[in-house]
């Protein structure tokens, strides 16, 4: 069974090759099985892989297929080998199933559209991307996963590019990644001088080796590599791009800015977290960072009138949450909330794209309003992966994972408390932030009347992921709970038995629990009261404006980073460096039209210079 | 009484030499050109028959023969040309015949 890993990537690969070639030329109906198949087929495989794993596991728990070499030089050979152990495991099952949900519902969202092959040609070739980036068990072929799903995203992003600013989005998420990728391109190179490999196992295992705990090469190395985890899972400082990929269609949002490639940097540091071990403090950077991070999009979140620009800032907000995770070594724990986080995000975006189809494309929430009886659907799938995303306890996913990281962080025994505290109230934030969207948009008076039907490849994702959204979480269960630790034992042969810890403080494990409902409270007296409403109409303040544009990080950027750039590149536009060159032609040129007038053409005025020619040559040799 | 034997011929050379430069440069005619050339021909065959009559040698009286066998052949040449040009431009003035003056474009 496993023998077929090599097919996961290489069939959706091949649905964007026949795509891309005959997109042009089949029907759309044809392109949307070619488009939807490569990637369902590739989740069957993954799935019969994962099922036949969960007994028959091998002893080492690692499986790898070996392709073909790839670079071979005498200090360095990197090899295309597919890397299969608990962790690449669980995030091949998830792209793979989510992946193709997101493709069944893509295939009724966007039909009708120009570009209805060209899209799943794109979405195709990001699961390839994607499954490359998981799989890949050498850090270079990562690499290539890694700036592929970045292409991908920036077409994707801008895959309506007749309008301006779906472009300037676009390239905006491809600049500010390429620019911490940039980081991470010098740490694998780091890596590659230092350790003389590429492949993570044997890299990792070398690390060990030949670096002390805490020593200055493995803290330079993970922080580089955290940099372009941080750019890809939009974390402060890079997180400015998210929001603004929202220019892309909704399903690419589902898939790329919110289940899949957004995760990429927490894959990343767990895939090399024993080089992040012997960096203390970087992993106490980020887990800061990740505090800082899942409040600030909170708040963002908390004033956002665009429904899809509230999930983005949630998006950044929960992957600080991985990140949190992470930053206390609590691998699985990270891990679980990436695998719920991945189902309930996808519900959301879905439904916010189910909702939009339905309402002529309208995102803004307070044009919405009374949709809870005119699209139960939506209103459903929307509501039970609000549930999850504010994590409402036991009844959703998000409760469980949300629980396990907040378990983990308390014991951190640093700063462990105050970051379960920062974690804590984003709780209560998220609950409260969410919670506003679904009573402004499914309450109150109808603002916009509904159009259209939906069909069953809407419905069946939309139900497939709401029942994830409300049942992945048992997967993992607190002690009170049964105790079930399904995620924590698949993944321990991997990570390590880290993160389980005895039960907590029971005040602060109930804390937990209470926080989301106080954050739904808080959103219901808030809406009864009307204040959401009139605030989105009032005169902004200026903390609310603060807030709305996610901080102000990119006034600053445009300041100190952009505005510079371009007066640079305005300067350069004239290639002052070419001077020097242009400057030999152009006095030829000069010197050239200043003797073209002695050419007269007059023998007698040739023999004149004749004679001053003569002597001068005269006097030359007389008097030199 | 300072002897003047050579000084005198080779002050008349360098004149005759000025003589013709002067008449190449100023005159227009190509008869009147071909002429200077002729004397300033002879400018230097007299410098060359000084020079061997001033270190007593005769090589100065051969190069002169060289020198009269040269500017019969130049005349020669030049008469020729001079022909052609008077029947392809009708006149003698040297500056008419321009044809290979730069072209200000």
């Amino acid at each position: 069974m496993n023998n077929l890993l090599w097919l996961v990537p290489t069939l959706p690969l091949l649905g964007a090759l026949l795509l891309g070639l005959f997109g042009a030329v089949l029907p759309a109906w044809c392109t949307a099985l070619i488009g939807t198949a490569s990637v369902g087929i590739a989740a069957i495989i993954a799935s019969s892989i994962g099922i036949h794993w969960y007994g028959n596991a091998p002893a080492s728990h690692v499986f790898v297929q070996d392709l073909w070499s790839w670079i071979d030089l005498p200090h360095l050979s990197i090899g295309l080998s597919l890397y299969l152990d608990p962790v690449s495991l669980l995030m091949m099952l998830v792209i793979t199933t989510v992946g193709f949900l997101i493709h069944l519902f893509s295939t009724e969202y966007m039909a009708g559209d120009e570009g209805y092959s060209r899209y799943f040609v794109y979405l195709n070739l990001f699961v390839a991307a994607m499954l490359l980036l998981v799989l890949a068990s050498d850090l270079l072929v990562m690499f290539v996963g890694w700036e592929g799903v970045g292409v991908c995203s920036y077409l994707l992003v801008g895959f309506w590019f007749h309008k301006p600013a779906n472009g300037y989005a676009a390239r905006k998420s491809f600049v500010v990644t390429r620019i911490a990728d940039i980081a991470m391109l010098v740490g694998i190179l780091l890596l590659a001088v230092k350790l003389g490999t590429l492949s993570i196992q044997p890299m990792l295992a070398r690390a060990v080796e030949v670096w002390p705990h805490g020593d200055v090469w493995p803290s330079l190395a993970a922080g580089l590599l955290l940099i372009g985890g941080l750019g890809k899972s939009a974390q402060v400082p890079f997180q400015t791009w998210l929001p603004d990929a929202m220019a892309g269609p909704t399903p690419v949002s589902a898939l790329i800015h919110a289940a899949t490639m957004v995760t990429a940097g927490v894959y990343l540091i767990v895939r090399t977290h024993v080089l992040f071990l012997l960096a203390p403090d970087v992993l106490m950077a980020i887990s800061i960072g990740a505090a800082i991070t899942l409040l600030l999009a909170a708040l963002a979140a908390l004033v956002q009138s665009d429904i899809k620009r509230v999930l983005a800032y949630s998006t950044i907000s929960q992957i600080g949450y991985m990140f949190l995770a992470v930053g206390v070594g609590a691998w699985s724990a990270a891990m679980f909330h990436f695998l719920t986080h991945a189902v309930f995000k996808a519900l959301l975006f879905l439904s916010a794209g189910a909702i939009a189809m339905r309402l002529h494309h309208e995102q803004n929430i307070f044009k919405m309003g009374g949709l809870r009886n005119k699209i139960p659907l939506a209103f459903w799938s929307f509501l039970i992966g609000s549930a999850s995303l504010a994590a409402l306890p036991v009844v959703s996913a998000g409760s469980f994972s949300k629980e396990m990281i907040l378990g983990s962080v308390w014991f951190d025994p640093t700063i462990g408390p105050l970051l379960w505290g920062a974690g804590l109230l984003g709780a209560l934030i998220t609950a409260t932030y969410i919670s506003r969207v679904v009573f402004l948009v499914f309450f109150g008076p109808v603002r916009t009347e509904v159009s259209g039907r939906y069909g069953v490849r809407i419905a069946v994702p939309l139900i497939v992921l709401a029942a994830g959204s409300m049942l992945v979480g048992w997967l993992e269960t607190p002690g009170f709970l049964g105790g079930n630790r399904m995620v924590t034992v698949l993944l321990r042969p991997a990570v390590g038995a880290v993160g389980i810890h005895p039960a907590m403080d029971i005040l602060a494990d109930a804390s937990g629990y209470i926080a989301p409902l106080l954050g739904v409270a808080i959103a219901f007296t808030l809406y009864r009261s009307g204040y959401w409403q009139r605030a989105a109409t009032a005169q902004p303040n200026a903390l609310r404006r603060l807030m709305h544009s996610g901080f102000g990080f990119d006034a600053v950027y445009d300041v100190i980073l952009v505005r510079p750039f371009m007066a640079l590149v305005r300067g350069l536009r004239n290639d002052p460096v070419d001077l020097v060159i242009t400057g030999i032609s152009v006095l030829a040129i000069r010197l050239h039209r200043a003797l073209r007038r002695s050419q007269v053409g007059q023998v007698r005025r040739y023999a004149g210079w004749v004679m001053v020619g003569s002597i001068a040559t005269v006097a030359i040799l007389v008097f030199a | 009484m300072v002897d003047l034997s050579w000084q005198v011929p080779t002050a008349l050379a360098s004149v005759l030499f000025i003589i013709g430069l002067l008449g190449l440069l100023a005159r227009r005619s190509l008869v009147f050109v071909l002429m200077s050339i002729e004397i300033m021909l002879n400018a230097v065959a007299l410098l060359f028959v000084t020079a061997g009559m001033r270190w007593g040698s005769p090589d100065g009286q051969i190069m002169f023969i060289f020198v009269i066998n040269l500017a019969g052949a130049e005349i020669a040449l030049g008469l020729i040309l001079l022909l052609r040009l008077r029947t392809r431009l009708t006149t003698l003035d040297s500056d008419a015949a321009n044809l290979l003056r730069d072209v200000q474009v």
